[in-house]
């Protein structure tokens, strides 16, 4: 749906934004675009919308280049900005009519009350901007991005500053423009978000991607797993028919920490070997619990690897 | 051309006046009939005639001028940079508009307001003065071409500016010393010749010359180089706003 060609972007003050950027989103997917504040996500963003120009490379938004075919281009995205940038004197039913008379849609009162009321922002059709709550305002934000019928919703960090309840809810709604065919682009520093709802994960660093993968298969490959048994009597050491293991002493020798990877997990040779062993060496498990590693501790070593 | 864009912007930037409708219309309406009762009705009946005309006719094409510069100047800055400055800009610029549309929704609801409170003022000034307009047609395309031409201007100090304090600059330290120096009140021929000549370099002069002339058929200057200066400060603004969309200036990095 969205193909990004080799793009960088450096600005007047040589700060190089985007680094060579090549990318593209799939269909009907909810991508998610991690990366530390200043990686470049809002920058990708605003080029492939047309609001910062591009110092190099191309954007195609269904076919259609982004600069020389903008028209067609930017009616198939809408863009919900990361700030509330809303003019606080017009009415909610006004402000989300007017995105989609901008858009050069004619009137369609139905489609307008269908969006509001997807958001749950009906009853508030007839308040001003400024009566309206943070969280209310960036539903405004969506429903004005979801005006003009776009494929392709741009969301960046949708849930910032939004409290836990409402996040969820707007986790609901994102997935339920996807089941209607929606496109969705997310960038968020909320590994949590990601993890929830992506499709398919891309890390950016300091202008550059550094890994595009799909959630499971991101968490198959690099998600280690943790196994860690309570021992009922505390060891001093590890001992030496336990050494071929990567086992850690932790908790002042009451308990062994196993780290294992998704592929010894499939074949299980690794685990079964352990526990034989422990069994040989005459130490008994009074508990046990496995912790697999969450995006977070993913997005974290990858961030690390590269610096 | 994308036209639905277009009459949408321009309807939301016109919507946006009758909501302050008490800034936007009545506040220049009242303080130019206040100029009618203080320098037409009351000074003016003991000011001879100039190029005889009574003075308070004399002023009525001035003042309009006045109010026009500064309207169109006021409404097209301050419709850009709000935006701007709120950070809804980024709808616009997202928009599946071209420049030109941008430009065409912007500056013509800024002109299209001034318009209205010209001839709000026009009315008004015929319950304090009678007049009478002798080339009307010529007087409507005065007013058309100033009003777009500074709606233009305005709209690229709404660009230029970083804060209120500039957006206010440009109107107050400019336009209106220009407007009251550019003859509303007075006839040039009735300075010292130093000063004659220096007024010259006044484009304001040129404006308020030719509206009057379209009034009562007596000018500063030819009406013909009214016009030609007029169209030329139109094309001088057109420049600017297409040197700022293609370098993208203070709207797109």
């Amino acid at each position: 749906m969205i193909h990004v060609e080799g793009l960088s972007k450096t600005f007047a003050d040589g700060f190089p934004a985007l680094r060579d950027v090549n990318l593209t989103i799939r269909r009907g997917e909810i991508f998610a675009l991690l990366g530390p504040n200043g990686a470049g996500k809002t920058t990708l963003i605003s080029v492939i919308c047309g609001l910062v120009n591009a110092s190099r490379g191309r954007v195609r938004v269904d076919g259609h280049d982004n600069v020389r075919n903008y028209r067609a281009a930017r009616q198939l995205i809408g863009l919900v900005p990361q700030e509330l940038t809303n003019e606080a004197f017009t009415t909610v039913w006004d402000t989300v009519s007017f995105s989609r008379g901008l858009f050069g849609k004619p009137k369609d009162p139905a489609h307008i009350e269908k969006v509001l009321r997807s958001l749950t922002l009906w009853e508030k059709r007839d308040n001003r901007l400024l009566e309206l709550s943070g969280g209310m305002k960036r539903r405004v934000l969506i429903a004005k991005a979801l005006a003009h019928e776009p494929q392709v919703l741009f969301l960046d960090e949708p849930t910032a500053g939004v409290d836990v309840e409402l996040r969820r809810e707007m986790w609901d709604v994102v997935r339920g423009l996807r089941d209607q065919g929606v496109t969705i682009i997310l960038t968020t520093h909320y590994i949590e978000e990601a993890e929830e709802m992506a499709d398919r994960i891309g890390v950016i660093r300091a202008g550059e991607i550094v890994l595009v993968e799909g959630k499971h298969a991101l968490m198959r490959q690099l998600g280690s797993k943790e196994l860690t048994l309570h021992l009922h009597e505390p060891l001093a050491g590890i001992p030496a028919a336990l050494s071929g293991h990567a086992l850690e002493l932790t908790e002042e020798g009451h308990a062994l920490v196993y780290t294992y990877d998704a592929a010894s997990q499939e074949d299980g040779s690794s685990i079964s070997g352990l526990l034989a062993d422990l069994e040989a060496v005459g130490l008994r498990v009074k508990d046990l619990h496995t912790r697999q590693s969450s995006l977070e501790d993913i997005f974290v070593s990858l961030v690390r690897e590269r610096r | 051309m994308n036209l639905q864009s277009v009459k949408t912007l321009y309807l939301a930037e016109m919507a946006r006046s009758l909501r302050t409708v008490l800034q936007s219309i009545v506040s220049p309406v009242i303080s130019t009939s206040l100029y009618f009762v203080v320098f037409g009705a009351a000074i003016g009946t003991r000011i001879s005639e100039v190029d005889g005309v009574s003075y308070g006719a004399f002023i009525v094409p001035g003042l309009i001028m006045l109010m026009l510069l500064t309207q169109s100047v006021s409404n097209a800055s301050f419709g850009i940079f709000f935006p701007r400055f709120s950070g809804s800009i980024y709808e616009i610029l997202s928009a599946p508009m071209s420049y030109f549309e941008i430009v065409l929704g912007y500056v013509g609801a800024a002109a299209t307001k001034s318009l209205i409170l010209g001839a709000i003022v026009l009315v008004t000034a015929r319950l304090f003065v009678p007049y009478s307009i002798e080339h009307p047609i010529m007087m409507v395309l005065f007013l058309v071409l100033t009003a777009v031409t500074f709606s233009l201007l305005g709209f690229i100090i709404g660009i230029w500016a970083d804060g209120f304090e500039k957006l206010q600059l440009v109107p107050l330290l400019v336009i209106t010393p220009l407007t009251f120096l550019g003859g509303t009140f007075y006839s040039i021929d009735m300075l010292p010749p130093f000063w004659q000549a220096v007024t010259l370099a006044n484009p304001v002069v040129y404006l308020v010359s030719g509206f009057r002339w379209s009034f009562y058929g007596i000018s500063d200057v030819s009406p013909l180089v009214s016009l030609v200066m007029i169209l030329a400060f139109l094309g001088v603004a057109l420049a600017l706003v297409a040197w700022i969309f293609r370098t993208g200036y203070r709207l797109k990095p």
